[in-house]
């Protein structure tokens, strides 16, 4: 029994209090763990959700199209109100809309009582909204990893008991009453030490956990053992957790005037050693192994999977329902918040009145005759502009090439701003520091004045250059724009952020430039057009969060296809 | 079933703000910065539990207080009145413009080419509390506009040719993670009170964390009773300190310190200083004290300013670090 499938049993005896799973990657691990769970809830409703479902569905309300067939008014059930103490399952829950993931998040809040099952398909940089993902207790594997296979070592026999097999297909909420305080205060105390050793600050998690726990020990019809607390620390605590624990780190150091003691270090661990609370290595070794590799990466999640979760770089929806300037409307049904354009719909219905009327029995009541096909909604244009920030290598012997090709790229885009409401800048870095050539523009005329003799050559400023785009970028956020920011570079800096020359710094400060780019939250792409690409530059590009795109020998146009293709999501 | 307010382990700022803002609804909303399950919700949830049941017109969409009835578009006024509980509205993300301020009601509209107005969550939280998690991912004019009605008491509607005027008052309880998106720093220096949560980082206090809720899982019944009396002692405060606000004295050294205090933070605008009186005031009243004196206004200081300072690129410390300086600058 792996770990998603013991996951996957628990969360069947105990819905409501273990909130759901979220069920990472496609494999064999994520069907089986669906199978269990569709069979547990035999008999209670089990609901896929759609990402796109609009939000009548989901929240039930007015049906529009029936109620005006019929001519009274006909509600629909929500989603959310027939998935109440069965299964929701969310496929493709990457993609799902804030809108859509505040619903259920509402909705498990108010204790609709449904198991979650988030289905999750996204690569590294995509993940389902943090609302949900919050709110559901096991965060594990779909596919069958090395973690779950290690813990089949956790005595199988025992599992595989009819005894505990029963316990935990019939178990229901109420089961975990007879629970009683098993375990008790020292399981309590050490999943307080391990969430707080692994920086978990969310008290839904703890009281998963705690749950979680209580039930993985039922199972095994025993008191919590630290079996169960690693099994916790590895479905639980472990995936969430914000940093590696280190068990000097969490004592503070000694103050200075206690030197004559003996070393800080051996009295840490002798005490750690002597503490009841402290974290046993087994669990820790547990939890350790769940802790996903990138987890200072993973700090700012928030912000990155909602951006994963939207559309394009290009400022964000063009053409929206919600909010702008009007457009005009379209043929369409008021739902997922577009709004019913009411002049348009009646004009649309108006010319069909007679024959409709003539269509209808000659009894039928008096009223205007308005069919699904004449419902008009409203159409906005968002004023959201898209801003491509070009920041480009121009040291040493490749700069004319790199020069020459970013400034191609960059009139190439200009020549079609208009079209796509899109503004370029450009940033050069060279020498000892970092200058903005052009400022955001949407005229080509400017560019090509600005353009025209560009110096390159000297060091590598890479850190300047990456804090320049940064802030540019920062800044025209929040104007309102959208930036995009590429950065043309082989991404070997030998410059530092103070201007001296010296690699070893002048890497470090260009790694820390492009952490802090990342946490800005800003979208890019490094792109490196020499002949033989190197490491360095792809890693500059994990640092800043942002794509890397070796294009050896690429011209303007295969810059520029490349830009526009991750900016706006198709090539021009 | 709510969580009993005071049942709620430690957050003592936060809890501190939610009775402020009950005693004083002027004084325009909380705005709590924290992590995901922190308690916010579960806090401004417990909070509008705690409050007795009000009075209102039976069946109003407006929530109509008798004594407003008058104003109320559904003309409310002959219907008899009833106690019902303090609406708490939780706004999800990604509401619609619609849904927040009521639209037409397409129904009749249509079936009966009536024009009429369908209220929205505003009208539902007159009286009570607005909700709003993650505020900072809200639409910027959707925040814009919330603020507005929450300033004004009033929720004005003029589109698709309705012309609708509602009373709106409501508490604000916005919360968000400033990691994931700031909010403007006009929108900011519209909220009355500010304050940061975190889980406790204290071993004992997460445990008690879980103690308590598995209390409550286990027997909510039970759990409620348990906490009862002190919950009641909360609310019996509440009302306390409604009654006695007016009274409450603010002598004019409090005065000078609120404004001495401003000046020193270099905090914008006036509304910095008109909360820290309101809020002293407030917070003397829950006190039970007959003037708001310096140590009211110390209290409440960091809450009411946090949100309000310039903030220094190069200056790492935080807004609350500062105001502490500043406040042991001043006043020793």
């Amino acid at each position: 029994m792996t770990d998603t499938l013991t996951a996957a049993r628990l969360l069947a005896a105990a819905p409501a209090r273990l909130g759901g799973i979220w069920l990472r990657g496609a494999g064999p691990e994520r069907e089986a763990a669906l199978a269990l769970l569709t069979a547990a809830f035999d008999g209670r409703a089990v609901r896929r959700v759609p990402v796109h479902i609009d939000e009548e569905r989901l929240c039930g309300g007015l049906n529009v199209a029936a109620s005006l067939a019929a001519g009274h008014r006909i509600e629909q059930t929500g989603l959310l109100q027939e998935a109440a103490g069965g299964l929701l399952v969310v496929p493709m829950a990457e993609r799902m809309s804030a809108l859509v993931a505040g619903r259920i998040a509402q909705a498990m809040d108010a204790g609709a009582g449904f198991a979650l099952v988030l289905l999750d398909d996204g690569g590294e940089d995509e993940a389902p909204p943090v609302a949900l993902t919050e709110r559901v207790g096991f965060w594990c594997e779909g596919v069958v990893s090395t973690k779950s296979v290690e813990s089949q070592d956790n005595d199988p026999s025992r599992l595989s008991r009819a005894k505990s097999r029963d316990v935990i297909s019939d178990g229901c909420d109420t089961s975990l009453d007879t629970l009683g305080t098993n375990g008790g205060e020292k399981v309590v105390a050490s999943l307080a030490n391990l969430s707080l050793a692994l920086g978990v600050d969310s008290a839904r998690a703890l009281l998963f956990a705690q749950t979680a726990m209580r039930l993985h020990a039922q199972s095994h019809s025993r008191e919590s053992t630290d079996e169960d607390l690693a099994f916790t620390a590895r479905t639980i605590l472990g995936p969430r957790a914000t940093r590696i624990p280190q068990k000097a780190d969490d004592t503070p150091p000694p103050p200075p005037e206690a030197e004559d003691e003996p070393p800080p270090g051996d009295a840490e661990s002798e005490q750690e050693q002597h503490d009841p609370d402290a974290l046993d290595d087994l669990i820790l070794a547990a939890a350790l192994a769940s802790i996903p590799k990138d987890v200072l990466a993973r700090i700012g999640e928030g912000r990155s999977a909602r951006r994963a979760t939207g559309a394009g770089g290009a400022g964000r929806k063009r053409a929206s329902q919600l909010r702008g300037k009007p457009l005009g409307a379209r043929p369409g049904l008021p739902r997922g918040g577009a709004r019913l354009a009411l002049i348009d719909t009646l004009r649309a219905a108006v010319p069909w009145q007679e024959i409709r009327r003539q269509q209808e029995a000659a009894d039928a009541p008096k009223r205007l005759r308005i069919r699904k096909g004449d419902l008009r909604i409203r159409r906005f244009e968002e004023r959201a502009e898209a801003l491509t920030i070009f920041a480009v290598d121009a040291s040493g012997s490749s700069a004319l090439a790199r020069l020459a090709e970013a400034k191609g790229a960059v009139e190439l885009m200009l020549a079609q701003s208009y079209v796509k409401r899109a503004q370029v800048a450009l940033i050069a870095f060279r020498g000892t520091s970092a200058e903005l050539l052009l400022p955001p523009t949407r005229s080509l005329t400017r560019a090509k004045k600005v353009l025209g003799e560009l110096p390159g050559g000297g060091g590598t400023p890479l850190a300047l250059g990456l804090a320049a785009a940064a802030e540019l970028a920062e800044t025209q956020a929040a104007r309102g724009r959208t930036p995009f920011v590429a950065l043309l570079t082989d991404g070997k800096g030998n410059i530092d952020k103070h201007g001296q020359p010296g690699r070893a710094q002048a890497g470090e400060d260009a790694l820390a430039a492009a952490r802090r780019f990342a946490g800005s939250g800003t979208q890019g792409v490094v792109i490196d057009i020499s002949a033989r690409p190197q490491p360095e530059a792809a890693a500059i590009a994990a640092a800043m969060r942002a794509r890397y795109l070796a294009l050896p020998r690429a011209d303007a146009r295969g810059v520029e296809q490349a830009v526009s293709a991750l900016q706006f999501g198709k090539a021009s | 079933m709510a969580f009993p307010f005071s049942a709620i382990v430690g957050q003592d700022e936060m809890k501190r703000a939610l009775l402020i803002s009950a005693v004083d609804p002027r004084i325009g909303g909380v705005m709590v910065f924290g992590d995901r399950g922190t308690g916010k919700s579960t806090a401004a949830r417990a909070l509008s539990a705690l409050l007795p049941p009000m009075v209102a017109i039976a069946g109003c969409r407006y929530n109509c207080a008798p004594d407003e009835a008058d104003r109320c578009p559904d003309q409310c006024g002959a219907r008899k009145t009833a106690k019902v509980p303090v609406p708490f509205v939780d706004l999800p993300l990604g509401a619609t413009e619609d849904r927040v301020l009521g639209a037409l009601d397409l129904e009749r509209a249509l079936g009966r080419g009536e024009k009429a107005f369908e209220p929205g969550l505003l009208a539902r939280a007159h009286r009570g509390y607005l909700y709003i998690d993650e505020i900072n991912l809200l639409e910027d004019h959707l925040v814009d506009l919330l603020l507005d009605v929450a300033q004004s008491g009033e929720n004005l509607v003029e589109r698709e040719g309705l012309s609708v005027r509602h009373p709106a008052k409501f508490v604000l309880i916005g919360s968000g993670n400033p990691e994931e998106g700031e909010l403007r720093p006009q929108l900011l220096d519209r909220f009355g009170l500010s304050v940061e949560v975190k889980t406790p980082q204290d071993i004992e206090q997460r445990i008690e964390i879980m103690r308590r809720c598995d209390a409550q899982e286990r027997d909510g019944a039970a759990f409620a009773a348990d906490w009862a009396e002190a919950d009641a002692k909360i609310v019996k405060r509440i009302a306390k300190g409604k009654k006695a606000l007016p009274k409450v004295a603010m002598p004019d050294e409090t005065l000078q310190d609120a404004a001495s205090l401003c000046i020193a933070v270099g905090a914008d605008g006036l509304r910095g200083e008109l909360t820290l009186m309101r809020a002293a005031r407030a917070y003397a009243a829950l006190e039970g004290a007959k003037s708001a004196e310096r140590k009211h206004l110390r209290a409440i200081a960091p809450m009411a300013l946090r949100h309000r300072l310039r903030r220094d690129v190069l200056d790492e410390t935080g807004s609350t670090a500062r105001i502490d300086r500043a406040l042991t600058e001043l006043f020793g």
